[in-house]
């Protein structure tokens, strides 16, 4: 604890550039799923590849992608770029398996009878599609937002700024508590973004609360009358 | 007044839905498509709101070819109740009401007010108002989309299998608002169900379809009952097991001034009044112990609507 003490300045400091670093990847993942996951629920051909293609991205270790990088994007190996890229690539590759379910999850009646009362194609899916997703959206989204966080730590390696320099600087001088603070620091950061992602979701989707108190209500009558 | 003439709808796996068909359903009457499953009633449906466009052969509002205009705005002049709802599960009651008018961009308050209104005119409690659908039975969510569908006031309501979900109780409820809110508002009603009974309570025109929306007759419920045209209607009107021809029940011994009906294969179907053994109409007296006089049960009733 004493070591948090004074070392806190450089721990924060690692805690704030983990925090900026993996907000990147989450968004970006977030939005481009959206037209490439409706792509793939649209047409079979779009599926196939598109899932294929995720699939194989996400096979490749971190490492890996985070050195090959440079060579790709023409960046130095040393540029947080490196990390942001690969990390993007992951959640995009996560989020439109998600976004595909996200928008097949969505009630074919209730789609055709938005197009029978008049809706637009695209008013239709701003309006009706795609917040009747949000709840299979936000759960890819949450898987995304807890592997980018802990993913990022390995481009420590490869010297970006976060909170895995804790684990190798701790590693390297064999001092236990360092690595500890890392993965408490980690896991706070995790916990943090997974708590705002779900409290969004419940401020943006009201209707699955109200489904749910309804099912519980529901069930206490049910247990209270029987 | 819609006019469909000579349309062939052939999906593009090959299924030929609709065949050849042609009809006029008069304005401000309810005309009833009833068939069995997959004879084309619903393709029927949504060829006027050109949900699907037929291959071949038009179809005309007020003399208007529908294919001329844009099919969303078509959409929203025509209201649309189909079963299960189709509600927004995102949005509460007073939104789903108000879906049309708002897209139409009516005012939010405006829209509101009216679809308070509409909630009064199907029958729904205002305090149901601010719940999410899933928060409703399905005889309430049906009267949401009852209500929706006449949100633009539409001149045209459109309505596949409204009531086919809910129970019998509340089917019964719900057509007999049905019949009223026909009598106050006088809309053109084109009402798909496989259900002969909910098709002779609330049909002006009732048309009896085969597979490939073949006509087998079009007729009100009356002429259909007294003439069905072919063994197919007499087996599918139930004509042809004695179902709808009633007599009087000769095994009961009457107390008062009613007397007991039985359909053909002696199930009990009703009473009716005969004040001093006369049946009304019948002009002459009804013994208990023959079959002297035999009435059609549902006539009268779909004679009302
Ligand atoms: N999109 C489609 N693609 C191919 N075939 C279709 C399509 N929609 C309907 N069909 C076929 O067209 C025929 C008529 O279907 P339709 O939905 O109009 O029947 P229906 O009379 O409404 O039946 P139900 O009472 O079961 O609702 C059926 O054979 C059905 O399988
Ligand atoms: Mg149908």
């Amino acid at each position: 604890m004493l070591w948090l003490w004074d070392n806190l300045d450089l721990v924060l400091g690692l805690t704030a550039d983990h925090v900026r670093l993996s907000i990147i990847p989450i968004v970006v993942g977030f939005i481009v799923c959206i037209p490439f996951g409706w792509l793939a629920n649209r047409y079979t051909v779009a599926r196939t590849i598109l899932l294929t293609l995720g699939g194989v991205l996400f096979s490749i270790p971190s490492l890996a992608l985070f050195v090959t990088l440079p060579a790709l994007l023409g960046t130095r190996i040393l540029d947080e770029a490196n990390v942001v890229v690969a990390l993007c690539i992951y959640a995009i590759a996560v989020m439109v398996r998600g976004a595909a379910d996200a928008f097949s999850s969505v009630s074919r009646d209730v789609i055709s009878s938005s197009t029978a009362v008049g809706f637009s194609a695209v008013s239709r899916f701003w309006t009706v599609e795609f917040p009747l997703a949000g709840p299979v959206l936000l759960a890819s989204l949450r898987v995304v937002s807890v592997s980018t966080v802990s993913l990022l730590s390995v481009g420590s390696l490869i010297g970006v700024q976060s909170l895995g320099y804790l684990f190798i600087n701790g590693y390297q001088r064999d001092f236990p508590e360092e690595i500890l603070i890392g993965i408490v620091f980690t896991v706070i950061v995790a916990v943090l973004f997974d708590t705002i992602l779900v409290l969004v979701g419940r401020l943006l989707m009201p209707w699955t609360r109200a489904t749910r108190r309804r099912r519980w209500v529901t069930s206490a009558t049910a247990s209270v009358s029987a | 007044m819609i006019e469909f003439h000579s349309v062939t709808k052939r999906f593009p796996d090959g299924t030929l839905a609709v065949e050849d068909f042609s009809l006029v359903l008069p304005s401000r009457k309810t005309t009833v498509f009833v068939g069995s499953s997959g004879c084309g009633k619903t393709t029927l449906l949504r060829m006027i709101n050109r949900m699907i466009d037929p291959s071949s052969g038009s179809i005309e509002i007020d003399g208007v070819d529908i294919a001329s205009g844009s099919a969303v705005a078509l959409r929203r002049s025509i209201g649309y109740v189909m079963q299960n709802s189709g509600l927004l599960p995102h949005r509460r009651v007073i939104d789903n009401v108000a879906t049309v008018p708002l897209l139409k961009g009516v005012k939010k308050v405006d829209a509101h007010t009216q679809a308070m209104e509409l909630l009064d005119t199907v029958g729904l409690d205002r305090a149901l108002a601010y719940r999410y659908p899933s928060q409703l039975s399905g005889g309430q969510q049906q009267r949401v989309g009852v209500a929706r569908g006449l949100a633009v006031n539409p001149n045209i309501l459109l309505m596949d299998e409204p009531f086919g979900a809910v129970d019998p109780i509340v089917r019964d409820d719900l057509q007999q608002e049905l019949l009223r809110l026909q009598h106050d508002l006088d809309k053109t009603v084109v009402f798909v169900t496989h259900d002969i009974d909910e098709a002779f309570l609330l049909g002006d025109q009732v048309v009896i379809l085969e597979k490939g929306a073949q006509i087998a007759q079009v007729g009100t419920p009356k002429e259909i009952l007294a003439n069905p045209a072919s063994d197919f209607v007499a087996s599918f009107i139930g004509a042809d097991r004695g179902k709808r021809r009633l007599a009087v029940d000769s095994t009961v011994s009457r107390s008062g001034d009613d007397v007991v009906l039985v359909d053909g294969a002696g199930y009990v179907a009703g009473v009716i009044e005969a004040p001093g053994g006369v049946l009304p109409g019948a002009g002459a007296g009804v013994s208990t112990n023959s079959r002297a006089r035999s009435v059609s049960n549902k006539t009268d009733q779909a004679g009302d609507a």
